[in-house]
């Protein structure tokens, strides 16, 4: 069975972004960008489920700028063993990479993809589902467990009461929660066979996906700054104050 | 306008979140309905019809919606979709899990998390953690779209009076199977409607440390809540996570306990009424966003909280 894993290239989530004085966006020259962390999990996964047999070929995927190959490499020194990028200025959104995706998964045939549930730049926890959704297959998402088994997969979810278990037919589509694993850092050696390792370069057009924007972005702000207010003495002056000042108690 | 929201329930209740999206649904304005769709559910729905401001409720009555499986549900919601001019389910994962998946089978964008509604096809949704604001506009005929429900109140569950029509199933996929649940129990407030929450994190050492909250829960009728360092250290549930990726609290107060401060822990309750934190590092960056800050051991300092808020009755 082959996995598709997609990798997102994102500001690193150390990063405190600033807000760019023209309202277009976030500043992102000279920022540090990494993998997506919830990408690094669903790479995770998909190495171990390949060590474990489960797997036989793990193909990385990223969309976006050239520099998102180094994105791919990084997955590939984890343990992923070909990248493919789509190469494309354009910012694409969910359902645009849904498209991209399902295009791709039509040419590759993963029995699995496994993704991040949330890209933590904007924060729209959508590309899987909408990917399940073009695709027909089940989806399980937020996962925080996942066993493959013969032609089926049994995921916990991690749900607002709690977990929650499914069953769901193969091929299917997870989206990786934070506890699903904790991503192995690549040692040096895998840094260097990974740069051997091929990455393909496709554009929207070669797949024949329309990839323009449903969605415009007419201004960024920062929100409200809070004031940090001051320091309490003691215990008896922080509920003395609770009660007295802010009068929430 | 025309907005359907997607009820979150149990099968016996309507479900909290679903008030605040009918409140989102009147700021855009127009006729308001809802879809209750799930398995033996009549009840949910005669209460979703007494919501204020609910004109109509939809119910879809059948076995493949007896758990909320994004599958069948999906194809439900893109079925009924083309009557209403916008969708609105809330950002639980229950909303985010179910859909993004109808809106791909419509090839519509969803728009997700909004915190405040500009006009009818212009939406706030907070990106980067919460680290800023962006306003957006959805050029798609549906608008679908999922509500951050700490940035609405509640709608009045009394005081309206819909009208309940049943519609009929869509097709069922049969591609997941439920298998079971594991539910925090408890008889404390739900975090994400909570008045008052108190979270511990990593500086609460064990779970069973997480014992010292409870009496002070009790006392202020709080929800307890957590970092993701105490979740993934095991001293507490999952669900309790506060944060980017945990729940969106906004409660009128917040008490911080052995928690740092991460931006990702900040973007789950900054816009919080009044923010106390406790920890026995003055440098701790929670400390840039609390009201009243004690530096202090928190061993030391929850059991004397515990003494004063006694005193205070
Ligand atoms: C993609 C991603 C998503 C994330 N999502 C979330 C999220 O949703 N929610 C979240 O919370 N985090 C999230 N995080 C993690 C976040 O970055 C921090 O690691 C986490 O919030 C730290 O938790 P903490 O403050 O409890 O632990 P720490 O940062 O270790 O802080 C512990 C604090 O306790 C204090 N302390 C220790 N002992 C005592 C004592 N005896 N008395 C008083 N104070 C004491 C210390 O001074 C310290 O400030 C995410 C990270 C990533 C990468
Ligand atoms: N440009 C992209 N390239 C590769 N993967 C992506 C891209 N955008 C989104 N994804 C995948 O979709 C997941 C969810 O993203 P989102 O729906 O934007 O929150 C991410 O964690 C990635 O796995």
């Amino acid at each position: 069975m082959k996995i598709l894993v997609p990798v997102k290239r994102v500001v690193d989530f150390n990063v405190k972004v600033r807000v760019k004085a023209d309202h277009t966006g976030v500043e992102t020259a000279n920022v540090k960008m990494s993998m997506n962390p919830f990408d690094e999990i669903a790479v995770e996964e998909a190495v171990r489920l390949k060590e474990q047999g489960a797997a036989s070929e793990i193909v990385a995927v990223s969309i976006g700028v050239a520099q998102c190959q180094e994105t791919i490499r990084t997955a590939l020194a984890m343990g992923a063993d070909r990248g493919i990028l789509i190469e494309t200025r354009v910012e694409t959104q969910p359902l645009a990479v849904a498209k991209l995706l399902k295009a791709l998964v039509e040419r590759e045939s993963p029995g699995l993809v496994i993704l991040g549930k949330q890209a933590i730049d904007d924060d729209c926890n959508q590309t899987g589902q909408m990917l399940a959704a073009l695709l027909g297959w089940a989806q399980g998402t937020f996962i925080s467990k996942a066993k493959i088994g013969d032609g089926k997969a049994e995921v916990v979810r991690e749900v607002d009461g709690g977990l929650e278990s499914l069953v769901l037919k193969m091929p299917a589509v997870l989206t990786a929660d934070l506890r699903l694993n904790e991503p192995r850092y690549a040692s040096l050696p895998n840094i260097m066979k990974a740069k051997k390792k091929p990455i393909e370069t496709l554009t929207p057009e070669a797949l024949g996906v329309d990839v323009t924007p449903r969605i415009a972005t007419l201004k960024v702000e920062e929100p409200p700054k809070r004031k940090a207010g001051g320091k309490v003495a003691g215990v008896a002056e922080l509920v003395d104050k609770l009660k007295n000042e802010a009068k929430v108690i | 306008m025309s907005v359907l929201v997607i009820a979150e329930h149990d099968n016996a209740a309507l479900r909290g979140p679903t008030l605040n999206t009918v409140t989102a649904a009147k700021a855009i304005g127009g006729e308001v309905a809802v879809l209750v769709a799930g398995s033996g559910c009549r009840a949910v729905a005669e209460a979703a019809a007494r919501v204020a401001g609910v004109g109509k409720v939809l119910l879809a009555d059948a076995p493949p919606y007896a758990n909320g499986l994004a599958e069948p549900l999906a194809l439900l919601i893109a079925a009924r979709a083309p009557a209403f001019s916008h969708v609105l389910a809330p950002a639980t994962t229950f909303g985010k899990n179910v859909l993004p998946r109808a809106a791909a089978l419509l090839d519509l964008a969803q728009v997700s998390d909004i915190s405040a509604v500009v006009s009818p096809d212009t939406f706030v949704r907070p990106i980067y953690a919460g680290n800023a604001l962006a306003t957006v506009r959805s050029n798609d005929p549906i608008k679908l779209i999922t509500v951050r429900t700490s940035a609405f109140d509640p709608a009045p569950a009394e005081g309206g009076a819909g009208a309940i029509e049943e519609v009929p199933a869509a097709a069922d996929p049969a591609l997941a199977t439920f298998s079971g649940q594991n539910l925090s129990k408890s008889e404390r407030p739900e975090l994400t409607s909570a008045r008052i929450v108190i979270s511990g994190g990593r500086g609460m050492q064990s779970g069973d440390n997480f014992k010292l909250l409870e009496p002070i829960a009790d006392r202020l009728g709080a929800a307890i809540g957590a970092s993701r360092a105490a979740v993934d250290a095991g001293f507490v549930p999952n669900d309790y996570q506060v944060g980017q990726t945990g729940k969106i609290v906004a409660p009128d107060l917040y008490i911080a306990v052995g928690i740092s401060g991460a931006i990702q822990h900040l973007a789950g309750m900054k816009d919080s009424k009044v923010i106390v934190a406790i920890n026995k590092d003055e440098e701790a960056p929670i400390f840039q966003v609390a009201d009243y800050g004690l530096v202090m051991d928190l061993f030391e300092a929850l059991p004397r909280l515990k003494e004063e808020l006694e005193k205070a009755r």
